[in-house]
């Protein structure tokens, strides 16, 4: 499973030793993200996303199960229930706070774990299963981050669980019935509260049990690394503990520092006003957008505007919008080129810089609203999110002359400091 | 019967090589394949809509204080009703148009009550995603075609609240409903 050179787990305590060898559970976090872990000499800063997205997690478990202490999953009190941990309870808007902005932080990190994995080549053999199981964790957070906004019950709540269960009534023919199954009623009301502060309690710890699998699926390889070369010797990697574990964190201090400013700083820029508003069956807000995370998803999921051969307008931006995600799964296929790092791809480089930038549109085009020019540079960037994975990818990777590799990971660190 | 091999002899295996065991096998599991499966039921029918949600089912409104060109929101199952009393120039602008010619192709006449063609009683659910479209209270923007607007993603529909343009697949719903009397509507 690991290198043969990884250390093995010697304990000198005697109670250690007894512990040992009746539930190995030291060996086994000695192995993991110890000193018998050994990880590529020049991992860079990128590589501190992963272990910050578990902080996040972390956070957002603890704080939300003391709001759940707080909190009252009931149609007519929740939005009230709310509002007494902001006034009455001790520290109670302190831990609302850290939750709510807790998970746009939560989602930076993810973003940007994945942005890592998309430059490096991390996708690519052997750590396909890494990646898939990473989507996986990707679609359960959107799936918890959605159900917890649904519960301040306000008017993006309400309006945000009937807009996205209404994605599902798009299917044709049981399309209604599974919406009205999902919500438990005709609108979103106490069942669908209720049935959504279930989940949303579970999902986290779901996403907790397949990290495991993902870090379980990425130690069979090893992690890769900013030159995509695979580790060779010993002189190519160093134990994660001390020098990653110092690493991360110092990374986590600075996640702490930004994560600080945003909660004590700015605690609403990221929210909406008009979730401070009582959910109101009877009027829309005027201009309803999801939270920041979910934008570039949804400017896809609006950019269909026009029937194409028989399928409503509305099943297209529904079928787009899963379809932008699913397509990830796929992209461990779609881009053969046997060079992982964007750093010794040229062109696909070049391209990679364009389809970030692409997504920081739809993103944009997502939060605002509906409306020209808005909906055509969606339908242009949309358009472009596809043609990058579906056919630019495949042709960079089969007309691409990558530039030399080096002889391994240790050459490249010596090169860089002569 | 010590050994593992079939024997002939003791009619373990019938003329078609099949074991009575791989017989008691198919049986055993698929009798509980289908107990999973019977467990199944109620797991999913309990998301289901409630007993006392589909209670809700009727209601009555009174009409008469609607004057023409004024329209009410009312609430039915949890979700608004928009009822209409349309002026006689809204329902020649809901005529005039070729309703073959319409992504959801219903007329006027189709879409109300024999008699009643001023009434006009829809849902008020945006057929797209489901938002509360504009255009029924007082001084809200009623979009391009004079009858409801919807500002969540931009669906517009006419004087019959028939979709015209944007996203929205099908005309705003028409809900089951009875005149008890001139002015009086049962919903539902
Ligand atoms: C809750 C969310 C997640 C947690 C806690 C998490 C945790 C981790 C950790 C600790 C690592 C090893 C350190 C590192 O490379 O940064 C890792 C690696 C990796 N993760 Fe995640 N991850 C999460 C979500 C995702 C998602 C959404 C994706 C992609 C869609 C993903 C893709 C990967 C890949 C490809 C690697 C291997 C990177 C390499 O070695 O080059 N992860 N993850
Ligand atoms: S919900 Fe009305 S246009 Fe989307």
């Amino acid at each position: 499973m690991s290198f043969p050179w990884a250390k093995e787990y010697k304990p000198q305590n005697p109670v250690m030793q007894w512990l040992d060898s009746r539930l190995p559970l030291p060996r086994f976090v000695f192995n993991a993200v110890g000193a018998g872990y050994p990880v590529p000499r020049n991992l860079n800063y990128f590589w501190n996303f992963g272990v910050l997205s578990g902080a996040a997690l972390g956070i957002q478990i603890i704080t939300g199960i003391i709001l759940a202490m707080h909190f009252a999953a009931n149609g007519a009190i929740a939005f009230d229930s709310v509002e007494h941990i902001m006034r009455d309870v001790n520290s109670g808007w302190l831990l609302r706070y850290a939750h709510a902005n807790g998970a746009s932080m939560f989602f930076i990190v993810v973003y940007l774990h994945i942005f890592r994995g998309l430059f490096y080549g991390s996708y690519k053999a052997p750590r396909e299963m890494v990646w898939l199981l990473g989507l996986v964790i990707f679609l359960l957070m959107m799936a918890t981050a959605f159900m917890g906004y649904v519960l301040p019950w306000g008017q993006m709540s309400f309006w945000g669980a009937k807009v996205i269960t209404g994605l599902f009534g798009a299917i044709p023919l049981v399309g209604e019935p599974i919406q009205t199954w999902l919500l438990g009623g005709f609108a979103p009301d106490n069942a669908a509260l209720n049935r959504f502060f279930s989940l949303h309690y579970l999902l986290p710890f779901v996403i907790a049990g397949v990290i495991i699998l993902h870090i379980w699926a990425l130690h069979i390889p090893g992690s890769s690394n900013p030159t995509g070369v695979e580790v060779k010797s010993e002189q190519d990697t160093v134990p994660f503990h001390p020098y990653y574990t110092a690493k991360d964190g110092f990374g986590l201090g600075v996640f702490l520092i930004v994560f600080a400013i945003l909660l004590f700083f700015a605690p609403n820029y990221l929210g909406h006003p008009d979730n401070y508003i009582p959910a109101n069956p009877m009027s829309t807000p005027a201009h309803i957008v999801p939270e920041w995370y979910f934008w570039p998803f949804y400017a896809i999921l609006r950019a269909f505007t026009v029937d194409f051969l028989f399928i409503p307008a509305k099943l297209l931006g529904v079928i787009a919008m899963f379809a932008s995600i699913l397509l990830l799964f796929f992209l461990p296929w779609l881009d053969n080129s046997p060079v992982r790092s964007g750093h010794y791809r040229p062109l696909f480089r070049q391209f990679f810089w364009v389809l970030c930038v692409d997504v920081l549109i739809l993103g944009y085009c997502g939060g605002a609203p509906a409306a020209e020019p808005f909906v055509m540079i969606s339908q242009v960037a949309a358009a472009y999110y596809f043609a990058h994975f579906l056919i630019i990818l495949p042709i960079i990777s089969k007309i691409e002359k990558p530039a030399p590799l080096p002889a391994s990971i240790t050459e490249a660190v010596l090169a860089k400091q002569a | 019967m010590a050994t593992l091999e079939p024997s002939a002899e003791n009619g373990d295996i019938s003329e078609a090589g099949v074991r009575r065991r791989d017989f008691i096998n198919i049986a055993a599991v698929s009798f509980a394949g289908v107990g999973a499966g019977t467990i199944l039921i109620p797991l999913v029918n309990q998301m289901n809509p409630s007993a006392d949600v589909l209670a809700l089912a009727s209601i009555e409104v009174d009409i008469s204080a609607i004057q023409a060109g004024q329209a009410i929101k009312t609430m039915w199952r949890k979700q608004p009703v928009f009822i209409r009393n349309l002026t006689p120039e809204e329902i020649a602008a809901a005529e005039k148009v070729d309703a073959s010619s319409l992504r959801d192709p219903e007329t006027l006449e189709q879409r109300t009550k024999e008699g009643k063609k001023n009434w006009l009683i829809t849902k008020g659910v945006c057929t797209h995603l489901g938002c509360v479209p504009l255009g029924a209270g007082e001084g809200e923007v009623k979009g391009e075609f004079g009858g409801y607007f919807c500002p969540c993603h931009g669906s517009f529909y006419d004087t019959a609240a028939r979709i015209r343009k944007g996203p929205a697949p099908k005309n705003l719903e028409v809900p089951e409903y009875v005149f008890k009397s001139d002015t009086v509507v049962q919903i539902g």
